[in-house]
């Protein structure tokens, strides 16, 4: 699975994107992130406020609830401050 | 329908103008176009990058004008944004909304820009004395999306 990561996440994380092989029994978004957080003080550090940082599933929106089941790609980012 | 992502600037004018080029039914035209101020959200700044997710922003955009066009009876509809290092006084964003009269118009041109301030991958970075800084997201932008639910 394709991670990718934007804005102050990639700055934090310390890579824009990676491919990882992920444990079976993850099955959330907010599984994911609390799996990451365990990977490096880098990861622990760009999900420091887990609620802040928000998700894409193969670039659509995501509450920290969704499954992963069948993604090829999650996208984590600060909120949006565009336009 | 059209949404575009561009480094290069844009001419609201000419944008307005092409829209509108052989149309007899639009009674309006609405235009938004958001600036990059010298006072920005850290402070006095020099400059800012606009970072983008590139694919979901073009997506999002499309979602959001789709859902426009299923609220209003809009005739046609433009979205541009840019990404890149902009400086004081450039155009950031450009939101075009045409109708057979104005209320539809000026209501969706306000939604799109209400809906892409929160929900379009975009990354606001800010130069100022004391170097780079990430824009936070303002609650006031997040509270004017929630009233159109």
């Amino acid at each position: 699975m394709k991670l990718r990561y934007f804005a102050w996440v990639r700055e934090r994380v310390g890579r824009a994107e990676e491919e990882i092989a992920l444990p079976v029994d993850i099955a959330t978004v907010a599984g994911l992130v609390s799996w990451l957080k365990t990977r490096g003080e880098e990861y622990a550090a760009a999900f420091e406020h887990e609620n802040v940082v928000r998700a894409a599933i193969d670039r659509v929106h995501v509450k920290p609830d969704a499954t992963i089941a069948g993604a090829r790609e999650i996208a984590f980012f600060p909120p949006m401050t565009g336009g | 329908m059209a949404v575009r992502l561009q480094a290069d600037t844009f001419d609201t004018g000419a944008e307005i103008s092409r829209l509108t080029a052989g149309r007899t039914d639009a009674g309006a035209v609405v235009t938004f176009t958001g600036l990059c101020r010298a006072d920005g959200e850290t402070g006095a700044i020099s400059a800012m990058t606009l970072e983008h997710f590139p694919g979901m922003a073009e997506e999002e955009l499309d979602r959001l004008e789709a859902e426009a066009r299923t609220r209003w009876p809009l005739l046609d509809c433009l979205i541009v944004h840019r990404y890149g290092r902009l400086v004081p006084g450039d155009p950031i964003v450009l939101v075009v909304t045409l109708s057979a009269h104005r209320e539809a118009a000026f209501a969706a041109a306000n939604f799109l820009m209400d809906y892409l301030k929160t929900t379009a991958p975009f990354w606001k970075k800010e130069e100022n004395a004391e170097g780079a800084q990430w824009v936070d997201a303002k609650q006031s932008d997040e509270t004017a999306r929630r009233q159109w639910r």
